[in-house]
């Protein structure tokens, strides 16, 4: 895909669903035995264009989560390079027993995309929202799990995904006007976190679009001369060991920032890891804290969980008083 | 004699002996017990599609050309062990592991292409799916090859033997079988007394397969349906069959679904064996 200012604002204008559309269509291209697999979701996937595209390359299963994953480990057992999606929550949880048996048990390599996993979906209700997925999925052997900071890494993780050959689990946050973290072009290794601003008094771990509200809050923290840095943890599965002790070795607080429940996610992974290292930093974990509440539109889900950056702001300084 | 009753002869033979593996590895199962009753409910299929009907190399389980057999009802394992091994893709030696520590061969079938296992099976309801992946990635290769899913008819219970159900026909898949182990129990009793599996003919036929029922120990019948299918659309054989069959002990007890053979069983059964 050519990547300019251009189309980066596209991108960042239509989200990383209707992105990741765009990046199947591009895929397509070259990947021979590409197959990509949707549950009567093409158009909020962004795959419409693609559908008629490759009819070849293309199956609806229709509403049936659970099928489609055998389906997909079918295809994958012939050599198929297979990619599934569907909303996030019926990407993971509906048809979990199948990730687990199929995708870990097996090893079928399937990458999975998770579309509008997180709050993004908040006026539907919590049936929509997905707080669980990463908690669930990397509790299963053999799957690694990214969660792109914006549109264009979406694209990123796509890509590597599809030339890695190995069973990911791609979970895709925010909306569209999705803001922009990667304004030109970068290096994207899965596994290998990247730092974005570096900051000797706190640190801040983020996935997914939590990344661009982290980085507002940390420009924001400075002028409170806290020097906060951030690493955008696009990788939760394998965390990124190497970044987690680099900076434990200096930071006064460690910070995980998800649209996740603060179990079983990113904040989940650093803390597993931490708990093993001597002397380690104090771990505060701002997410969704286990609770469902009354729902309402994305943004209004974020300022509750603490996600805006004033509330990450605020959040922080209180720790670092007390 | 003709081609068909050699066959069948064949076929037969083969089953003797698979009914022999079964009961040498139940044995040596011991106190963790075998699903018995079910693995021998398939016998007739399994020896029907392994030694005559599916296209296999007996030098070579990874054939690329060969048909792909799916056992949906993971637990009949010692049925796809015994005809494995009949077939020579798993040692009389490698049998006697069955359930031991650190074995290939589990209470549920593990992947394994060395042995000619193609899949992971165990937990109910996957397999049919896996079998429509199978299905169409040979027709989209263009090859002509068949998929053979066995189910069981207590497995028919989950939800997502339905899903499948639903999708097979909408992809015009003719390569793919259904055989539906028909023999009437589940784990803790009858069909009837868990969960009314009846009518699965025309359950089968109302979601768009080609379904026939037919006795499933009654090699004759089983070897013209095969002969004799030009059907476009995907396969359902309900086979009506036996709980434990060929056992006086066993045949329709259901105690038989995971029990222990012991030494005076498995001799009786050996002499039982007809």
């Amino acid at each position: 895909m050519i990547i300019n200012d251009r189309n980066i604002k596209v991108w960042s204008t239509i989200g990383s669903r209707a992105t990741f559309g765009l990046a199947a269509l591009e895929l397509a291209k070259s990947v021979e035995n590409l197959m990509v697999l949707t549950c009567d979701v093409s158009t909020s996937a962004g795959l419409d264009r693609y559908r008629k595209a490759y009819p070849d390359k293309y199956l609806d299963l229709g509403i049936a989560e659970q099928n489609m994953i055998g389906v997909a480990a079918g295809l994958a057992s012939e050599g198929y390079k297979v990619v599934t999606t569907t909303f996030a929550p019926f990407q993971t949880i509906r048809c979990c027993e199948q990730i687990k048996v199929n995708i870990g048990y097996m090893k079928q390599k399937i990458c999975m995309v998770g579309i509008a996993s997180g709050l993004a979906l908040g006026t539907l209700g919590f049936t929509h929202c997905c707080i669980e997925d990463v908690g669930v999925l990397r509790s299963i052997p053999g799957i690694k799990i990214i969660s792109p900071a914006d549109s264009f890494e979406t694209i990123k993780a796509l890509e590597a995904a599809i030339k890695s050959g190995d069973s990911i689990y791609i979970r895709l946050t925010g909306s569209s006007n999705n803001p922009i973290v990667y304004n030109k072009d970068y290096s994207f290794e899965i596994g290998k976190s990247i730092k974005l601003k570096e900051g000797k008094d706190v640190t801040i771990f983020a996935a997914g679009a939590c990344v661009h509200s982290s980085l507002e809050a940390a420009k924001k923290l400075e002028e409170n001369n806290i020097s906060c840095g951030v690493i955008n943890m696009h990788t939760i599965k394998p965390v990124d060991f190497e970044a987690i002790n680099e900076v434990c070795n200096f930071s006064k607080l460690i910070v995980s920032i998800e649209e996740h429940n603060v179990i079983g996610g990113l904040g989940s992974a650093i803390a597993e890891h931490k708990a093993k290292l001597k002397n380690s930093p104090q771990l505060l974990t701002i997410g969704v804290d286990d609770n469902y509440i009354q729902a309402g539109s994305y943004n209004f889900l974020k300022e509750k969980y603490g996600l805006t950056a004033n509330k990450i702001i605020s959040n922080i300084v209180q720790n670092l008083n007390s | 004699m003709n081609s068909k009753e050699e066959d069948i002869k064949k076929i037969k033979k083969f089953s003797v002996e698979v009914k022999k593996n079964i009961l040498n590895m139940a044995f040596v199962a011991g106190a963790s017990s075998s699903h018995f009753g079910g693995a021998l409910s398939i016998v007739e299929i399994i020896s029907f599609l392994f030694s005559h009907k599916m296209k296999i190399k007996k030098d070579d389980p990874n054939w690329a050309d060969r048909d792909r057999f799916i056992l949906s009802k993971g637990h009949a394992c010692l049925a796809y062990y015994a005809a494995l091994s009949e077939i020579g893709y798993i040692s009389k030696a490698e049998l006697n592991t069955f359930e031991k520590d650190n074995s290939n061969l589990l209470g549920h079938s593990v992947i394994n292409r060395k042995l000619g296992i193609d899949f992971s099976n165990g937990s109910l309801g996957m397999g049919l799916s896996l079998g429509i992946g199978v299905s169409i990635a040979l027709k989209k290769k263009n090859k002509n090859n068949s998929v053979y899913v066995v189910l069981g008819d207590g497995e028919c219970n989950e939800g997502s033997v339905w899903e499948a159900a639903m999708a097979a026909p909408n992809f015009n898949l003719k390569n793919l079988y259904a055989i539906i182990d028909n023999n009437n129990f589940q784990q803790t009793g009858s069909n009837k007394e868990i969960m009314n599996t009846s009518e699965l003919k025309e359950k089968w036929s109302s979601f768009g397969w080609d379904t026939v029922e037919l006795d499933g120990h009654d090699l004759s019948q089983i070897y013209e349906y095969f002969s004799n299918n030009e059907s476009s659309k995907p396969k359902a054989i309900i086979a009506r069959t036996i709980k434990g069959k060929g056992f006086s002990f066993s045949e329709n007890n259901n105690e038989w679904h995971h029990a222990v053979l012991s030494k005076s069983l498995y001799e009786k059964a050996m002499k039982e064996i007809v």
